[in-house]
């Protein structure tokens, strides 16, 4: 049968190889369309203040995303509650676009009492997801914009002896929704054992409270050598211990990004230093990976969750406060009157000298 | 003719024989969150191993764990001269995700130091008083912090007027000498303006010479002191043996003054100023305290408000604590759970009461 009554059907064959459709030519199309479309991402940096957050995204992606930055002193550091900070840049390599969102965590760590510290950065997450979905189920999807957060660095100091309180109870409480990398800031305090001892020590206590991280797939079987010990290295490595630098350093002849102490000079691009290139090659390599278990795994997560629920918003935590203080203003009241009428009683007693047994059952 | 001589210009060396013979007491506290190298730095200060079976607590048991008061002693011997050191050291401090109040222990450790020693010392038997009071406090800060945190104010301001604080940055080879710089200025500039105490370094005497006055005044410049311990020897190739830290970029050496100010901290520590420590614990900290103490049992109207609830007992000790702003229903929360548990107890008296009145009519009904 042919669709088209006034043509003879005819075999589709490509005059060069017999029996070829040209399927093959389809990733180079997807690979056409993403160069035109460009590429967005959004990451976030979670971290205590001063563990060169700002300056590792500066030297990840060789921008400068905080150029004027205040940073506050310690007394208006205790009034400060976590903000979000969102910065975007469009970086372009070889023609191809990267929209690249940072959300900065200022404030986190920062208070004696840390209890709240995740409640907004929290909220910021579910708040891109319930923006997607709201899109997603809308009219117009053509141009749907893409704010979720794909990849969350978790940045642990090196001088703990290992993970904080505070550590596992954000991890714990994001894992679900976002892909944490764990990144050892400042490793440059770091001797080479001490190194290898805290890498395990943080291995060992993420297992030990279940704590979900990205893990980045294995190789394809059908990819090359280099590919499959690359990827096999950085696993190894995790979690990377890094150390950024945007000053330029003169070291061995040539001039480096580094840092320049009395005693040497570490080179934030060498291997044997740090693992700031690990982090960058898994960060490029895997980008397209960490989309797409955001929007597999977390995104679906929170979607089925949000279905279940029927469509009903959040509680709100304030709402909730507001019934318990009702609710302790109904019990003060009670235990007044409760309170005059045992007074009332008293006063008969003494007056009395001899009251009726039966009202003096009155427990509370 | 010869000058008169009457012979108590060798007083000084009868002391010298005395003390030397008495020995030296020094109680050294040691503060500051986990993992800024204080146990190291002071097995590298005194050259001994004071925390050899030391268990360090994971995240999980650090959670729950509150601040915990832990003395160590040691006598150390160097030529001919006897010093019973002793180590007072507050694990937990600064680990858990709320942190408030966390300092509240330490203050009174060092108040419960002075009143023993008062009592003492207003005591029968007042031959061999042990003075276990604080001679002094290191406290350590982050070389991360980019100066002095919130927590670092709040108990610097709790403890300031009851102990020496030698403020000094832990793990210093974490900073480039330019950051050092930097963040030694910050920090002296918040203690400044946070109005915060710390241990002066006093004046050197007119007759020492200048090589000495300028030292002394290198010395009392790099405060706070930016230190880097260890307790391994490295040996590189042809120089000598060093104490240090070995990164594949170099090696850093504890006593190398062009790295770290640890001799600067040993040096004005032990080799100057530990009897300058002791003597202000006692003519300036213990007397505030006992000046205190004995105002407050002068004016027996305040003694009874102190005794009733801890908040006024915090505010006749003259501690300001920086309370942290809550949210407005905590707030009231908070309040009506006080009014509620008051009423509570009311309630609770007032049950005891009848039930002792019934009882009485009881008994008098059944005699």
């Amino acid at each position: 049968m042919s669709f088209f009554p006034d043509q003879q059907p005819t075999q589709f064959i490509n005059p060069e190889t017999p029996g070829y459709v040209g399927f093959a030519n389809l990733p180079n199309q997807v690979h056409r369309k993403s160069v035109k479309k460009g590429f967005e991402f959004t990451l976030m940096v979670v971290g205590e203040s001063g563990l060169g957050k700002s300056t590792l995204i500066n030297s990840l992606f060789l921008t400068d995303l905080y150029p004027e930055r205040i940073i506050p002193g310690a007394a208006e550091k205790i009034e400060r509650t976590v903000q979000i900070e969102a910065s975007t840049v469009e970086i372009e390599e070889r023609g191809v676009k990267l929209r690249l969102t940072v959300v900065d965590t200022p404030g986190y760590g920062d208070a004696i009492n840390c209890r709240d510290c995740f409640k907004t950065i929290i909220s910021y997450i579910d708040e891109q997801f319930e923006r997607y979905l709201h899109d997603e189920s809308g009219l117009n999807r053509r141009h749907i914009i893409d704010n979720r957060v794909h990849c969350c660095f978790y940045f642990i100091s090196p001088f703990g002896h290992g993970l904080k309180p505070l550590d596992v109870a954000f991890m714990k409480a994001i894992h679900n929704k976002v892909n944490i990398v764990p990144v050892i800031a400042k490793a440059d305090t770091l001797t080479l054992k001490e190194r290898e001892r805290l890498k395990k020590r943080i291995l060992d206590e993420i297992e030990e409270h279940s704590i979900k991280i990205y893990h980045l797939p294995d190789a394809e079987s059908d990819e090359d050598e280099d590919f499959k010990e690359q990827t096999r290295l950085l696993k190894a490595s995790i979690p990377f211990s890094v150390v950024g630098s945007n000053q330029l350093i003169e070291a061995k002849g040539k001039k480096v990004r580094g840092r320049l102490y009395p005693w040497g000079v570490v080179e934030v691009e060498n291997p044997e230093h740090n693992d700031f290139l690990k982090l960058r090659t898994m960060l490029i390599t895997h980008m397209q990976d960490l989309q797409e278990v955001t929007q597999d795994l977390h995104y679906e997560n929170f979607r089925s969750e949000r279905l279940k629920r029927g469509g009903r918003k959040v509680e709100n935590e304030d709402m909730n406060k507001d019934q318990i203080l009702l609710e302790k203003e109904a019990e003060l009241r009670r235990m007044q009157e409760m309170i005059a009428r045992m007074q009332a009683q008293m006063q008969m007693q003494m007056q009395g000298g001899d009251s009726d047994s039966g009202t003096l059952g009155h427990h509370v | 003719m010869d000058k008169e001589y009457v012979g108590f210009a060798a007083l000084p060396n009868q002391l010298h024989r005395k003390s030397v013979k008495k020995g030296f007491d020094f109680t050294l506290m040691v503060a500051g969150e986990s993992g800024l190298g204080k146990s190291t730095l002071i097995n590298s200060l005194f050259l001994t191993n004071l925390y050899e079976d030391r268990q360090v607590p994971d995240a999980g048991a650090r959670t729950t764990q509150t601040l915990t008061i832990e003395r160590r002693g040691v006598e150390i011997e160097e030529g001919g001269i006897k010093v019973k050191l002793t180590l007072v050291d507050t694990p937990g401090f600064g680990d858990s995700v709320d942190c408030s109040n966390c300092w509240l222990p330490v203050v009174r450790f060092i108040e419960e130091q002075f009143e023993q020693y008062l009592r003492d010392e207003s005591g029968l038997n007042r031959k061999n008083i042990q003075d276990s009071r604080v001679h002094c406090c290191l406290y350590f800060i982050s070389p991360f912090g980019r100066g002095l945190r919130p927590l670092d104010v709040a108990f610097l301001r709790a403890v300031h007027e009851k102990v020496n604080i030698i403020p000094v940055i832990g793990k210093a080879d974490a900073l480039m000498p330019r950051e050092t710089q930097v963040l030694k200025q910050k920090i002296r500039d918040q203690l400044k303006e946070e109005e915060i105490n710390i241990y002066q370094f006093p004046e050197c005497d007119s007759d020492e010479d200048e090589e000495f006055k300028k030292q002394n005044e290198e010395m009392k410049g790099s405060i706070p002191f930016a230190v880097v311990g260890s307790c391994e020897v490295v040996r590189d190739g042809g120089t000598r043996p060093v104490r240090g830290r070995r990164y594949s970029w170099g090696t850093v050496e504890v006593e190398n003054p062009h790295h770290c100010d640890f001799l600067n901290l040993r040096r004005m520590l032990v080799q100057t100023h530990l009897q300058d420590l002791k003597e202000v614990t006692h003519d300036l900290l213990y007397e505030g305290y006992r000046a205190r103490c004995l105002q407050s049992l002068a004016r027996p109207g305040a003694r009874d408000r102190t005794s009733r609830s801890k908040l006024s007992r915090q505010s006749a000790t003259e501690i300001p604590l920086p309370m942290l702003p809550l949210a407005d229903t905590e707030k009231l929360i908070r309040e009506k759970d006080e009014e509620l548990r008051r009423m509570q107890e009311m309630l609770e008296k007032m049950q005891a009461q009848m039930q002792q009145s019934q009882a009485q009519s009881e008994q008098s009904d059944s005699l």
